[in-house]
């Protein structure tokens, strides 16, 4: 019966689709079967849609058979957001056709999802403007992948989050119809605001085939300070006071002890090795305000007990600065095989109070937990190093993520800032939203895909797997 | 029996977080656009095979088949996962359980590796062999006629894009030392290697030239043979080691300050000799030290220098990095630096110019249509420069860059000429 079933779907899909765009081999599967998380999953089959039309006859198709599709860009995900969890056809949409035109005009990007991000950066700064959005993945994510997950990067603070910057799409809804939400007007209050439905709703409501992005005049300039500080708290109260100097940096990224230490030792740069927290800020705008900001951040740092201070004005001496941040991962790999990066969000002032609840939650239970991130906007990445074949450890492993869950929220934080729900944390849901929170997003995935065919598996927890 | 894969490959490839970062990079993920032809793919797809889920035959060996081991991956891999040993451990496997029951293709190529390209005097024969069809224009008839037809169209590219072979007596001859010109500054002792040796030994003896040029001693010590790394491309790893242990030998033997080679990719395999053994500390050790001394030429010529140049046509030129000098050696800079000091040369980068051509050894042989997918694409980007000669340093990109500059039907205004043959002529030798 089962394999009935799946011999007419799969047919049908060469009606659709030309051959080399349907992959079945099991090599082919296995391939599309991860993402940049834990999971892994193996789809019956994979296809490559090169248009809307393609997408919108795929899926009818599964809507008829009641088969799952699963859509996905260059699947850098962390959250396990495009994982083909039911089986079923995996949507490779790093595989459509790539367009991407700027408006130079009406300060606009017109680009289909399989855009690399970088290359928006690249073109847009080419006519002189800027996108700011720009998660540490964006020389490999798509855009169509980034506005799904709304993942933002380190420049939260000053400039929001990807979600601020899409202000109309085309897509295919869960049923098969071919909408346009919002438009190119930075204003629209026409009806319900479906773009921001639709941004980091992380695959379940639609296949993006066309986004219409903002673009913001390019800074003329940038400048960058590090400060190390011997005492954690230390660092959050220069954060602080840069903020109450009405100084608003493009960027301030926070390293903890163990990070510096990771690195220092990976590749010596003469970073203070008693040092509990590095801070990286970032000021952009005009030459001369920025010149001055810089010089006043410098100053906060130091006054601050800052045990070393270094500026930064030329590119090169950027890029040297901010080497120390990109040595992170390669650095942290050498604590095990298995990473696990996480994002829980805190308000800005608790950033301290966070950094000391994770350290506790790493000595009790006795993991390398790493913590860096994007101090600026409180999104932290507190990162465990393990190794998935230790069973033990991963136990005192998850543990230790419900803890860190917990802690996010009790501090008024939120589970993700911008990796998304995905799998991973679908199970805790309701301690951030409570149970009525959770149902009025339910009703809103039934209403759109009645046949719960879109990426199915994803954001809610089984009716089973609820936390408290 | 499964897990020798496991043994030898799963720690390393179990160390990628399959974040995606080398995709931009890979050649054959832009060509195929799939994810089995990229390397985050491929190694999880070895990882799979190492747990058993699929079959190492069956599933894993057209994925590692198609790669072209350029090892860009490795470049720009943010936690330095280890593609090549992977790579090398993935196709070890592969070619033992082929062992038991070898297509007719594969039995050629091991009679070859096993035969003819561990003994130079061989395939110098072959080379002569060579150079008698080129010069009796028996080359020439064969490819004008119906004959030509014959042969798969693989093979008469490659015949067309061969350099001339110059005469026998023009060859390097093992154990002499050429003496430096002026102060001698170091002793280097020359990898001649195997094609390079039978059939494109021009350019050993522009290197020679060049070498001796800046204050080197150079000597080409005997015993020395083919490298093993296309042995080691098979793999057939066994044979690799043998012909290591050969070349750890007689360079140990010529106690140079230097070994200097002009092929990327053999430089890289040299580089490499003590992965080969892992499970022998003292050839481990010995051919530790060896790779610690290794250089390609380009990095010798910088550091002695500067070169005699003389003034010559103002020529437009565009520089190809060979992927297991730049990926494997990280050597771009030097190359680069030469030609830009030599009068009347302009340096025009090309888009990609890190990126592979498709030659990948013999890739470009094995697989040749996945190999000129991206070679015709590779020449786009060097027609963009405009540039009327292509300098290399490998042989093989050389070859395979011919190959695509006749496919383009430029062959009367554009050529393929390895760094050291170009920067010879800069030279008026």
């Amino acid at each position: 019966m089962e394999m009935e079933k799946r011999a007419a779907w799969l047919e049908e899909l060469f009606d659709i689709f030309p051959k080399e765009r349907v992959l079945t081999d099991l090599a082919d599967r296995h391939a599309y079967s991860f993402d940049a998380s834990l999971g892994e999953y193996l789809p019956e089959a994979v296809v490559q849609p090169q248009s809307k039309e393609q997408i919108q006859r795929l899926v009818r198709l599964a809507n008829r058979h009641r088969v799952p599709l699963y859509p996905r860009g260059s699947a850098s995900s962390l959250s396990g957001g495009p994982l083909p969890v039911y089986g079923g056809i995996v949507v490779d949409m790093s595989a459509y056709p790539k367009r991407l035109t700027i408006d130079k005009e009406n300060m606009l990007a017109i680009a289909t999802p399989s855009v690399i991000t970088a290359e928006l950066h690249r073109k847009a700064e080419e006519a002189g403007l800027f996108y700011p959005p720009d998660p540490s993945s964006s020389s490999v994510s798509t855009l169509g992948g980034n506005l799904m997950e709304n993942s933002s990067g380190p420049k939260g603070l000053k400039y929001g989050t990807t979600k601020d910057y899409v202000i109309g799409l085309e897509v295919v809804t869960p049923t098969g119809e071919i909408i346009r939400t919002g438009g190119k007007t930075v204003k629209n209050v026409t009806g319900y605001d479906l773009t921001r439905l639709l941004v980091g709703s992380e695959g379940t409501l639609g296949i993006v085939t066309e986004a219409i992005l903002r673009l913001i005049p390019k800074p003329r300039a940038r400048r960058t300070v590090m400060a190390a500080f011997p005492r954690l708290e230390d660092s959050g109260c220069a954060l602080t006071r840069i903020l109450g100097a009405q100084i608003l940096p493009s960027a301030m990224e926070i390293m903890d002890e163990y990070c510096i230490r990771a690195v220092e030792e990976y590749e010596p740069s003469g970073l203070p090795l008693d040092a509990e927290a590095i801070l990286i800020i970032e000021v952009d705008g005009h030459p001369a305000a920025v010149e001055e900001e810089a010089a006043q951040c410098e100053a906060i740092c130091r006054e601050h007990g800052a045990a070393l201070v270094r500026a930064a004005a030329t590119a090169e001496e950027q890029a040297q600065i901010w080497k120390a941040r990109r040595l992170i991962s390669p650095a942290i790999a050498r604590l095990g095989p298995t990473k696990i990066s996480e994002d829980a969000t805190v308000p800005r002032g608790q950033i301290p109070e966070m950094m000391k609840r994770l350290r506790r939650i790493r000595e009790k239970y006795r993991l390398n937990l790493v913590v860096f991130g994007h101090a600026g906007d409180g999104n932290l990445h507190p990162n465990i190093l393990t190794d998935r074949r230790n069973a033990e450890e991963m136990a005192r492993v998850e543990k230790a993520i419900e803890e860190i869950f917990a802690a996010a929220i009790e501090l008024g934080g939120t589970l993700s800032g911008e990796h998304g729900i995905g799998l991973m944390k679908k199970p805790f849901m309701e301690m951030e939203l409570g149970k009525e929170g959770v149902d009025m997003m339910r009703k809103i995935k039934e209403a759109w895909d009645p046949n719960n065919i879109m990426n199915p598996g994803k954001i809610f927890p089984d009716r089973n797997e609820a936390h408290r | 029996m499964t897990n020798r894969l496991y043994e030898k490959a799963y720690e390393a490839a179990n160390a990628c977080v399959q974040c995606g970062y080398c995709l931009p990079a890979c050649p054959t993920y832009a060509s195929m656009g799939k994810e089995s032809a990229s390397p985050r793919g491929r190694i999880h797809l070895v990882k799979m095979a190492a747990e058993g889920k699929i079959d190492v035959l069956r599933d894993l060996k057209t994925p590692i088949d198609l790669c072209l081991g350029c090892r860009a991956c490795e470049a720009v891999c943010p936690l330095n996962v280890r593609y090549g040993e992977i790579l090398e451990a993935a196709r070890e496997e592969i070619h033992r359980r082929q062992s038991e029951r070898p297509a007719p293709g594969d039995r050629v190529m091991r009679m070859l590796l096993r035969h003819v390209f561990p003994h130079p005097g061989r395939l110098r024969r072959l080379g002569d062999l060579g150079r008698l069809l080129q010069v009796s224009g028996l080359l020439r008839v064969a490819r004008s006629t119906r004959f030509n037809r014959m042969l798969p169209e693989r093979l008469s590219w490659f015949a067309k894009a061969l350099p001339d072979i110059p005469p026998p007596r023009e060859r390097l001859r093992f154990g002499r030392v050429y003496p430096a010109k002026g102060e001698r500054k170091a002793r280097v002792a020359l990898f001649a290697g195997c094609v390079m040796d039978a059939v494109m030994f021009r350019i050993h003896r522009a290197t020679v030239s060049l070498l001796t040029a800046v204050g080197a001693e150079v000597a080409v010590p005997a015993g020395q043979c083919c490298c093993g790394a296309l042995h080691l491309h098979q793999g057939m790893a066994d044979e690799a080691r043998e012909l290591a242990k050969r070349n750890i030998e007689a360079f140990e033997r010529c106690e140079a300050d230097w070994i200097v080679s002009n092929a990327g990719g053999c430089g890289a395999a040299i580089k490499e000799y003590d992965r080969l053994f892992a499970d022998d500390p003292e050839w481990f050790d010995r051919a530790h030290r060896l790779a610690e001394k290794s250089r390609d030429v380009s990095e010798i010529l910088l550091e002695l220098g500067p070169l005699p140049y003389v003034n010559g046509p103002e020529t437009v030129v565009t520089y190809q990095d060979s992927c297991h000098l730049l990926n494997v050696q990280r050597v771009g800079r030097a190359p680069r630096a030469l030609l830009e000091q030599a009068p009347g040369v302009r340096l025009k980068e090309m888009e990609g110019a890190d990126r592979c051509c498709g030659s990948g050894g013999i890739y470009n042989l094995l697989h040749f249509s996945e190999s000129m997918a991206i070679l015709d694409e590779k020449m786009e980007r060097v027609r963009e420069t405009g540039a009327q000669v292509v300098i290399s340093g490998n042989p093989g990109c050389i070859l395979q860059l011919q190959i695509g500059i006749e496919r383009a039907g430029a062959s009367r205004h554009m050529r393929s000429v390895h760094l050291a043959e170009f920067l010879a002529e800069r030279c008026g030798f």
